[in-house]
């Protein structure tokens, strides 16, 4: 069974050649550099061949590449940028951290640009603002519980396929890439997988018709486009997030809108 | 003006010293604790959580990271669990085995009462990322699943698949938006704390640099929380994420915050080996594979045979072998040393790699590979992004790498370092886990210090102390503005030669090799006069590209470099006078068949280092002499 592994090709150095979106910062226009990427062992990271580039230019008195990265193991969701017009790379379920040289060619060459989105702000490089996610989980991605208040972690059984569906959903690491593939530059997919982990769960029931109406108002307000059931985003997900998340939140906010109550005066209790 | 150190712990029996404490501390009145801010530095479980539990106190909490979002926090990288003291298993767990296990874990050099409090609040943890939706495992019966760790002879490890970090993470990180939308939490990204401000002795605020406009700001609080992680990257490659630093600890450790045991460094056992030159990181395979799969090398030196070529007969199972008491399970500091041994000896995988086997193979055959896609999927499939290997056919090559701290800010029972208003939670301080850590009870402290320790003893604080007005405008602030203002341009004019990461690169060499899995004395010395020698050269050569304005990445890594090699000459400090083995700590002149052998005479102390002034003045040791009543002082032994 393949179980989405990845083998090892070939094993000789390989020299590419890399077209870089560059731009001093938010307030300038951007245009693309290239730079040679030469003697890449084909086990290093997309990353750490950048930073190779990257060391070159800083020896040379250049600015290197702004790239956002962190962990380096596909988690932290810090990390990513389209190559060849791919979000994160040409390998399915694979941050472009975890990306490695072995999946390309000899004299390869690749155009590397941000995520493309006006939701998401170019700031420099291939560093773009992506805190319109967290304003989208500031609006509702949550449970309100304060600290100390628990039952017995026990006292709720939970159907395990529920807890498994509900871990599916809640592995978005909020890279943005489902953004970045749409051609709407939806952000359903983001939102969707939030708002699917928490309604599968019996502790979000109480909240759980308020959280897709203001969830997705956010995400509305935040300028994210309209989703279409294209599907380049699930296909593009690092964590390959269901396109069953949509489809979810699109029944959440229908049974929200029409069960809507009058909001009680005070609105959400601390 | 040296601080005398008191641990502040209660008195009376153990069970009892924190239910007394929560009673004696006092508390701050509803109507005025909107009138109180506290700013944490890091936004991890540790921070988080503490922003969090705060805000929904009615305290006012500015929160700063430095990523574009507090969820970029590397605690979402924990991949494999937390401990508590639930005994849903029936196997025998309770507060107290968990405090003793953890106690005997650090090898009898951690603070009792400290210890014994992560273990109760360990349950309350649980139950708190429960209620918030954090998907943890579940059995059949719709109840919470658990597994072993390291260290332990009891399931007490509550999971979500390969990453228990991210999630515990998000439940934090929700529970902290939740407080931004009412207003409670101020959140600051893509900030860097570059010092610490006291008045009248005091922690009294931050001078933060904004990592996207380059703009040095101030910020004035009542009470100030470094919760900004460990400091593994001292080693240049570790399982550390790329941004993790020791700044924030350090610039509070210069303004007189004493640092404790910064020797005490946790190798952990099975991480992918190095590739390469250019390898940027190392990368951990969870401590929870070691549940279902059995490490072994050839027992022939320099074998070169592919595994499935080695027959059962001529495989050492050597940690099943030396421990047959927890076998695989054996404690992280135990089992590094033995890979390191057996990789030193010539028994090094494929014919004297620097690796070892991690085997998947009889438990593939005893539970079948869907049972252990089900368990490890997505490490298994980590892995084979990085190696090109296939761990369902072959066993994974793993070695050892640096990947937690144990040392960090010295902090009494309360959690209050040696600076009044100054609070240290998670991995960035130094206390519960002695001289080694135990697995899957990192995010265990880190919640228990942001949750249920913090918000009480922080109050108790506020209560406590008369906190004159202070503002921005206050003195202390413009000069602390200026100074990093000045230090942040003689970066950028040094225009020499190397780059700061050549330098990060060499530092963590010298430290890998003098002060990692096995020092000595010779080698302790030797690496504090080369990393003297590195400080200087990097005063005067290296080149910072680009200017102050902006997103500059290099200009970060500079500062952050900087503070790393003046911590590493400590390591190696505390290393030397260290003269005993305990925990992650092992000196070769002091061991017993390869086992670390302590100095309970002469070392059953905290070390903790006070700042002279200059990098160029060693720092002065104080010690805190640890008492142990309950558990009694033992060979540490795991056979």
């Amino acid at each position: 069974m393949n179980k989405g592994l990845e083998m090892a090709h070939s094993k000789k150095n390989i020299n590419l050649k890399l077209k870089v979106w560059r731009q001093k910062n938010n307030q300038q226009s951007g245009e693309f550099k290239t730079y040679e990427a030469k003697d890449v062992s084909p086990d290093a990271s997309f990353l750490e061949m950048m930073d190779s580039v990257n060391e070159g230019l800083v020896k040379k008195g250049e600015e290197p590449v702004a790239f956002d990265h962190d962990c380096r193991e596909g988690i932290c969701g810090s990390c990513g940028f389209m190559i060849n017009g791919n979000a994160h790379g040409p390998q399915k379920g694979t941050t472009v951290c975890q990306l490695h040289m072995r999946h390309f060619k000899d004299g390869e060459e690749l155009t590397l640009e941000p995520w493309r989105a006006s939701a998401f702000p170019v700031l420099k490089d291939l560093v773009v603002d992506r805190t319109a996610f967290d304003r989208i989980i500031t609006a509702g991605g949550f449970i309100s519980v304060n600290t100390g208040n628990s039952v017995d972690a026990n006292a709720t059984p939970i159907p395990k396929p529920h807890a498994d569906e509900a871990f599916l959903s809640a592995t978005c690491i909020g890279c943005g890439a489902c953004v970045a593939s749409c051609k709407n530059a939806s952000a359903a997919l983001f939102t969707s997988a939030k708002i699917t982990h928490l309604s599968l769960l019996p502790q979000g029931q109480v909240e759980r018709e308020q959280r897709a109406i203001d969830m997705i108002a956010q995400m509305d307000a935040e300028g994210f486009g309209a989703c279409t059931s294209t599907g380049a985003c699930s296909a593009s997900c690092p964590k390959e997030i269901s396109l069953i998340n949509i489809a979810n939140m699109n029944k959440e906010f229908l049974k929200a809108t029409l069960n809507r109550k009058e909001e009680a005066a005070g609105g959400d209790l601390a | 003006m040296s601080v005398k150190l008191d641990s502040k712990i209660p008195s009376g029996s153990i069970d009892q010293k924190w239910k007394n404490h929560k009673f004696n501390m006092k508390l701050v009145n509803p109507a005025n604790k909107r009138k109180h801010t506290v700013i944490v530095i890091g936004t991890g479980l540790a921070g988080a959580s503490a922003a969090a539990s705060m805000g929904e106190l009615g305290y006012k909490v500015k929160a700063f990271c430095v990523h574009e979002s507090p969820r970029r926090a590397h605690s979402v990288a924990a991949q494999g669990g937390i401990n508590a003291a639930k005994n849903y298993q029936n196997d025998g767990d309770s507060v107290y085995r968990l405090f003793y296990d953890t106690v005997k874990g650090g090898d009898f050099r951690a603070r009792e009462a400290n210890v014994y409090r992560l273990a109760e609040v360990s349950v309350n943890i649980i139950d708190q990322a429960v209620a918030q939706g954090v998907p943890l495992a579940r059995e059949y019966g719709g109840l919470l699943s658990n597994r072993s760790f390291g260290g332990a002879q009891v399931s007490r490890t509550f999971y979500a698949r390969g990453q228990t970090g991210q999630q515990l993470l998000l439940g934090a990180y929700s529970s902290m938006m939740r407080q931004v939308d009412l207003g409670n939490v101020e959140l600051y990204t893509r900030r860097e704390m570059l010092d610490l401000v006291v008045i009248d002795g005091k922690a009294r605020g931050v001078i933060i640099r904004n990592l996207l406009t380059g703009e040095i700001e101030s910020y004035e609080a009542d009470a100030v929380v470094v919760a900004s992680g460990g400091y593994s990257n001292v080693f240049y490659l570790s399982t550390n994420a790329m941004a993790c630093a020791v700044t924030a600890a350090w610039k509070a450790h210069k303004r007189g915050a004493y640092f404790a045991n910064p020797c005490y460094t946790q190798i952990h056992p099975t991480c992918i080996p190095v590739h390469g030159e250019n390898q940027s990181k190392l990368t951990l395979m969870s401590e929870s594979l070691r549940n279902d799969g059995r490490v072994w090398v050839s027992s022939k030196k320099g074998d070169a045979r592919v595994a499935s070529e080695i027959p059962d007969n001529e495989r050492d199972y050597y940690l099943e072998q030396v421990y047959p008491s927890f076998g695989n399970l054996a404690p992280r500091d135990v089992a590094s040393r033995q890979a390191k041994y057996r990789v030193d000896e010539g028994y090094g995988v494929n014919g004297g790699e620097q690796a070892v086997f991690l085997d998947f193979r009889d438990s593939i055959k005893r539970l079948g590979e869907d049972k252990i896609a089900e368990r490890y999927g997505n490490l298994f499939q980590m892995y084979s992004k990085i190696t090109g290997e296939n761990p369902y056919k072959m066993p994974m090559k793993i070695y050892p790498a640096p990947h937690y701290t144990m040392g960090g800010l010295w902090v009494d029972y309360n959690l209050e370092s040696t600076i009044p208003g100054l609070f240290v939670a998670g991995e960035a301080n130094f206390s519960d886990h002695g001289a080694n850590r135990l697995g899957a009870s990192a995010l265990m402290q880190g919640l228990a210090d942001g949750y249920f320790v913090l918000p009480y003893t922080i109050g108790n604080y506020i209560a406590n102390t008369q906190l004159n007005k202070v503002t921005t405008e206050n003195e202390a602030f413009r000069f602390g503005v200026e100074g990093v203002k000045n230090e942040v341009e003689k970066f950028l004019k040094i225009k020499g030669q190397r780059t700061v990461e050549s330098f990060h690169k060499e530092l963590g060499r010298i430290m890998w090799e003098n002060c990692g899995m096995a020092r000595n004395k010779a080698g302790l010395t030797e690496s504090i006069t080369k990393i003297q020698k590195l400080r200087e050269e990097f005063q005067t050569n290296i080149n910072v590209t680009g200017d102050a304005h902006g997103i500059n990445p290099e200009l970060e890594k500079a500062g952050r470099v900087a503070d790393f090699i003046e911590l590493g000459e400590l390591m190696c400090r505390d290393a030397l006078v260290r003269e005993e083995s305990c925990g992650g700590h092992f000196r070769e002149e002091h061991q017993v068949d390869g086992e670390a052998q302590r100095n309970d005479e002469k070392f059953c102390h905290v070390a903790a280092w006070e700042w002279t002034g200059s990098a160029a003045k060693p720092q002065i040791r104080h010690q805190e002499e640890l008492a142990f009543e309950n558990v009694k002082l033992a060979t540490r032994s795991y056979k």
